[in-house]
């Protein structure tokens, strides 16, 4: 028997790990994208690798399945990782009260925290700021967003996975019973029309999910959330720094490079494809910033940006779930070969994969277990070094 | 940011298969205090659909975004439209130069990416070891444990500003040798061979150009001189260990 054809959509996080994942379990795998990788919210993502703290009071699940990931992801893609640690720091009594409801999640989500005096927590991090009450160190890490996603990438093509960059999708092939059997595509780089069948198509189009849906009558409750981040031209820290308290705008800095990255903000939109960064989210960054790292009032703002989360609609904004949802449009709307995956977190991208996967193989009724686990994935650069 | 916009007229250098280069031009409204990189993708929500251009972590720590911005290499993402144009100014964005276009303003890297692989450029490295200018007032001791990417993003601005590598396609090129040099011959001997050829370090001319449009502070031209040093110094000592 010749190998199914699977066909993702979509080449950010969720994309490049679903195609590593099917490509492992005997696939053939097109990815694609109408940019280039991480041509969408995955490029500009905050960075954070969650250790779960962040969630671990108000949506345990997340929280679980960050320190789960995040425990993988060092092991199978340190290339990509910063795995430096983090600190929730308290600098008011509401942090301080909240501190309490923090230790009791993190010991149910089995997140590893460690309390340090303020004195303690400056000799870590000298530039923090010095009128902390109190600090958890917990197993936080930074990533870099592109060589995370290329890394994956780079395996799947090694497992003899295609990557069709700009190209875009424009309209899902559907036969006379309701089943997707391919997708209409434009090669962006030639200006070409052509069609591309498949056994089964993933829609891994993250904010954009709801567009791809409806190509086949179908829908998904995904809301695009944007945020807007700063970065500044100073690495002030070595971990990433976060405010202890409920999840909130500007809470988390982040080091990268020689840089410090503030972030972020959440609100609600239109037009998913031009976001505007808005001036008073970037003061609001200082702001916010400045609270948890004073001398970022002395640094130079290096970019400012902003990307768009595909939360799942179970609730608004900073309140919505952070898991993913795996939809089978069999079951949602009665179309068969279609499915798709949105919502969480670049910290649970192989988790999500491993889903989707999952529900593919049982569409399919193929017995091919998950091998993401194991596989250390090979240098990220790979990806534009292996023929496509 | 400004209260004021401006209108510039944006010129993109259009390429598709099979079809002859030339430039489109876009007349825009922009708040100075935005990105070149803003501009360019408000022109492919907007205004054409058809526009490819590369870009990923829009605050340049990727290096995906590199374009030739009125003729000079630029991390378009940081690249604030006040600095490189004026009120009623245009502004020409064209592809990086030594790589092969694959559509408009992007361009296809894997020649650089094969190469510091090649060199075993490292993308995480302690911190210790990170030549920062502005290193945190004090770094802890032990920071050994702690790491961080390192600083060239891979940009190719270096390999595109460069005379040398326009007149060989088999130039390692600035970012490389740079990698080469970071990670030591006396560390990895077996490099020798790689560098010490005629696309190596002996194409390099001193012209400069890589260091002044690196965004990203990797000072490849001092590298490339230190690399020499560190040939001679391994040459000799090879002579040595043979007699
Ligand atoms: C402000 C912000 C900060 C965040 N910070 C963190 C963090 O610190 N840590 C963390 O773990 N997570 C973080 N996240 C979450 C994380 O970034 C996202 O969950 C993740 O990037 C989503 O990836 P994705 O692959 O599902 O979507 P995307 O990356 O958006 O990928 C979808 C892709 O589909 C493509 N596409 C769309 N339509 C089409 C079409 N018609 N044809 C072809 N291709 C198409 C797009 O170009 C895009 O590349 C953050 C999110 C935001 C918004
Ligand atoms: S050396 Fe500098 S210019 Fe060259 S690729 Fe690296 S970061 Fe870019």
């Amino acid at each position: 028997m010749s190998k199914p054809h699977a066909i993702i959509v979509g080449a950010g996080f969720t994309g490049v790990a679903t195609a590593h994942d099917l490509a492992l379990r005997g696939f053939d795998v097109t990815v694609i994208e109408r940019g280039d990788i991480c041509n969408g919210t995955s490029g500009r993502t905050h960075g954070l690798l969650h250790c779960g703290g962040r969630y671990a009071v108000k949506d345990q699940e997340s929280a679980i399945e960050c320190i789960d990931e995040n425990t993988l992801l060092r092991k199978i893609v340190p290339q990509a990782i910063e795995p430096n640690g983090g600190l929730f720091i308290a600098l008011d009594d509401s942090d301080l009260a909240y501190g309490e409801a923090f230790i009791d999640g993190c010991e149910a989500c089995h997140i590893p925290l460690e309390q340090l005096t303020p004195q303690q927590a400056l000799r870590l991090e000298p530039n923090i700021n010095p009128r902390l009450l109190t600090a958890f160190l917990i197993p936080d890490g930074t990533f870099d967003p592109l060589r995370l996603a290329l890394s994956f990438a780079a395996n799947a093509k090694k497992n003899g996975a295609r990557f069709r960059t700009y190209t875009e999708a424009k309209g899902l092939i559907m036969d006379g019973t309701g089943r997707v059997t391919g997708v209409r595509i434009l090669d962006r780089q030639s200006n070409k029309a052509e069609e591309l069948r498949g056994d089964i198509l993933v829609n891994a189009t993250g904010a954009w999910a709801g567009e791809i849906a409806e190509m086949a009558g179908a829908d998904v409750p995904v809301k695009p959330t944007p945020g807007v981040m700063v970065a500044y031209d100073q690495r002030f820290v070595q971990r990433a720094i976060n405010r202890l308290n409920k999840p909130g705008d500007g809470d988390i800095v982040l080091p990268q490079r020689r840089m410090v990255v503030v972030g972020t903000t959440s609100f609600e939109i239109d037009d998913l494809d031009y976001v505007p960064v808005l001036d008073d989210h970037v003061d609001l960054m200082l702001e916010r910033g400045a609270e948890l790292i004073p001398a970022i009032r002395n640094a130079r703002i290096r970019g400012k940006y902003m990307a768009t989360r595909p939360l799942i609609s179970s609730g608004s904004g900073r309140s919505a779930a952070r898991t993913f949802k795996c939809y089978d449009h069999k079951e949602t709307h009665n179309v068969e070969g279609f499915v798709t995956i949105t919502g969480g977190k670049a910290t649970t991208l192989r988790a999500m994969a491993e889903k989707t996967a999952d529900v593919v193989c049982e569409k399919l009724g193929l017995n091919a277990p998950c091998q993401t686990k194991e596989v250390p994935l090979v240098s990220y650069r790979q990806y534009y070094a292996l023929p496509n | 940011m400004s209260q004021n916009k401006w209108k510039i007229t944006l010129k993109i250098h259009r390429q598709k298969e099979a079809e002859a280069p030339h430039f489109d031009e876009f007349a825009l409204d922009v708040d100075p205090d935005e990105y070149v990189l803003d501009a360019v993708e408000r022109v492919w929500a907007f205004m054409d659909r058809t526009v490819c251009f590369r870009h990923a972590c829009h605050h340049s720590t990727c290096g995906a975004c590199g374009m030739r911005v009125n003729g000079v290499e630029k991390l378009t993402c940081i690249t604030y439209i006040r600095d490189v144009t004026q009120d009623g100014g245009t502004l020409k964005v064209e592809p990086l130069r030594n790589f092969p276009v694959i559509s408009d303003l992007a361009v296809d890297m894997g020649s650089l990416y094969s190469r510091l692989d090649t060199v075993g450029a490292r993308s995480v490295l302690p911190v210790t070891q990170a030549e920062a200018e502005k290193k945190p007032a004090d770094w802890p001791a032990g920071d050994e444990q702690y790491i961080r990417l390192a600083d060239c993003i891979e940009c190719g601005l270096c390999i595109s500003a460069c005379p040398s590598a326009a007149t060989s396609s088999d130039y390692l090129g600035p970012a490389v040798l740079a990698g080469a040099q970071a990670n030591g011959l006396k560390r990895n001997p077996e490099l020798l061979g790689l560098v010490d050829t005629e696309d190596g370090l002996w194409r390099c001319h001193s012209a400069f150009e890589c260091t002044a449009v690196c965004p990203s502070f990797v000072d490849p031209a001092r590298r490339i001189m230190d690399l020499r040093k560190q040939v001679f110094v391994e040459r000799f000592s090879r002579v040595f260990r043979r007699s």
